[in-house]
């Protein structure tokens, strides 16, 4: 695999991905997802509602980055409560 | 009546699965990799952070490459969609002569891209080219290499030629779907020609539409081998759209990271647009449904 060029930081985002994965996996086997509507416009299930909070926070990141000089990690801590925000109440 | 749920049937996915993963993910996690790092050779390496994505998000170059691309598909969907239901509601239905429209329509579609490309060249050519040749006899100095609106006009014609084919054959299938009835009750109530495109064929047409609209779109967003066989991406940057810009910096600079970091930007769009037209399907067919 070294000609993937592994980085410890990226090694660690797709764990994190892989692990949300499985555990999303393991949640759904024990108690299915039911459809819902709350502060997103439309029904949505927790997969839908898991792929929003990534794809907003992928541009949340690069919004941030185009916009401050700060380190990056403060969009990340920022993202994690969005990612909370959004499958509870999204 | 319940539903039998077996999961079981999730492996059948497993080769698709795989087969995905080698050519799709793997690939892209390659290049997240790439996108954090400034590298020279396999061995030499360098972690940067975020450098390239700011670097990416700070260039004017990019921005501009991303606004043409932007014009670029708005400019050939508002173009090809409606020409396409245009030629779908004008195509022959019966016999004969449906086959050979449908013949007719479809060759712009069976022709290579960097052959279309190499048509258009010929053909915008003042000198050789018909169409460019036509232009200035009758007075118009038409030239799509020095000038960049003459450069536009020729690369939007050539996509809205090779491209329109494929809206007016999904609009072509969606017309042949409805009903015959709709158009009895139409006739019932002596309804005009308009009246029957506007509250039957339209609506029937929505879903091929969105169809259209989507491939175009992701079409149109990764344009590469006809303008770069056309124009060249000029006169200067002015029809150098985003995989142009890509290509020059991944393939003819080599470098690597800020080519990776862009890579991602364009995904993440392509991606949330994808998403959009998705969701929009789904609800309309669920609105149908429900």
């Amino acid at each position: 695999m070294a000609w993937m060029s592994w980085t410890v930081p990226t090694a660690l985002f797709f764990s994190a991905i892989g692990l949300i994965l499985i555990g999303m996996t393991i949640w759904q086997t024990v108690s299915p997802s039911v459809e819902r509507q709350g502060v997103i416009p439309l029904p949505t299930t927790r997969g839908d509602r898991l792929f929003i909070g990534l794809l907003s926070s992928a541009f949340i990141h690069l919004a941030f980055v185009a916009s401050t000089e700060l380190h990056v990690a403060f969009a990340t801590v920022f993202c994690l409560f969005w990612m909370m925000a959004v499958m509870r109440w999204g | 009546m319940n539903k039998i749920e077996n999961n079981k049937a999730w492996f059948l996915v497993l080769p698709v699965f795989i087969l995905v993963a080698f050519s799709a993910i793997i690939p892209l996690m390659t290049v997240v990799n790439y996108s954090v790092q400034d590298i020279f050779d396999p061995s030499t390496r360098y972690f940067v952070g975020t450098e390239w994505f700011v670097q990416v998000m700070h260039d004017a170059e990019l921005q501009a490459a991303l606004l043409r691309q932007f014009v670029f598909s708005l400019t050939i969907l508002s173009i090809e969609i409606p020409l396409g239901i245009g030629v779908a509601l004008l195509m022959p239905t019966k016999g004969k002569a449906a086959s050979l429209g449908l013949i007719l329509v479809a060759i712009p579609l069976l022709i290579p891209w960097n052959v279309v490309g190499t048509i258009w060249q010929i053909y915008g050519r003042a000198d050789i080219g018909l169409f460019g040749a036509a232009l200035n006899a009758i007075g118009i100095e038409y030239n799509y290499a020095s000038n960049p609106t003459h450069a536009w006009l020729t690369v939007v014609l050539m996509d809205v030629w090779h491209w329109t084919p494929l809206v007016a054959l999904l609009c072509y299938s969606g017309l042949r779907a409805i009903p015959e009835m709709y158009y009895q009750a139409a006739r019932i109530d002596k309804a005009s020609r308009w009246a029957v495109f506007r509250y039957i064929q339209l609506p029937k047409l929505t879903n091929v539409l969105i169809i259209g609209v989507l491939l175009r779109f992701m079409d149109s967003f990764m344009i590469y081998t006809e303008p770069f066989v056309l124009t060249g991406g000029g006169p200067g940057n002015t029809t150098t759209f985003l995989s142009q810009s890509l290509v020059k910096q991944a393939i003819g600079q080599f470098d690597l990271g800020p080519a990776a970091a862009f890579s991602l930007v364009y995904f993440l769009i392509i991606l949330l647009v994808c998403w959009l037209f998705y969701t929009i399907i789904m609800n309309m067919q669920n609105d149908k449904r429900g």
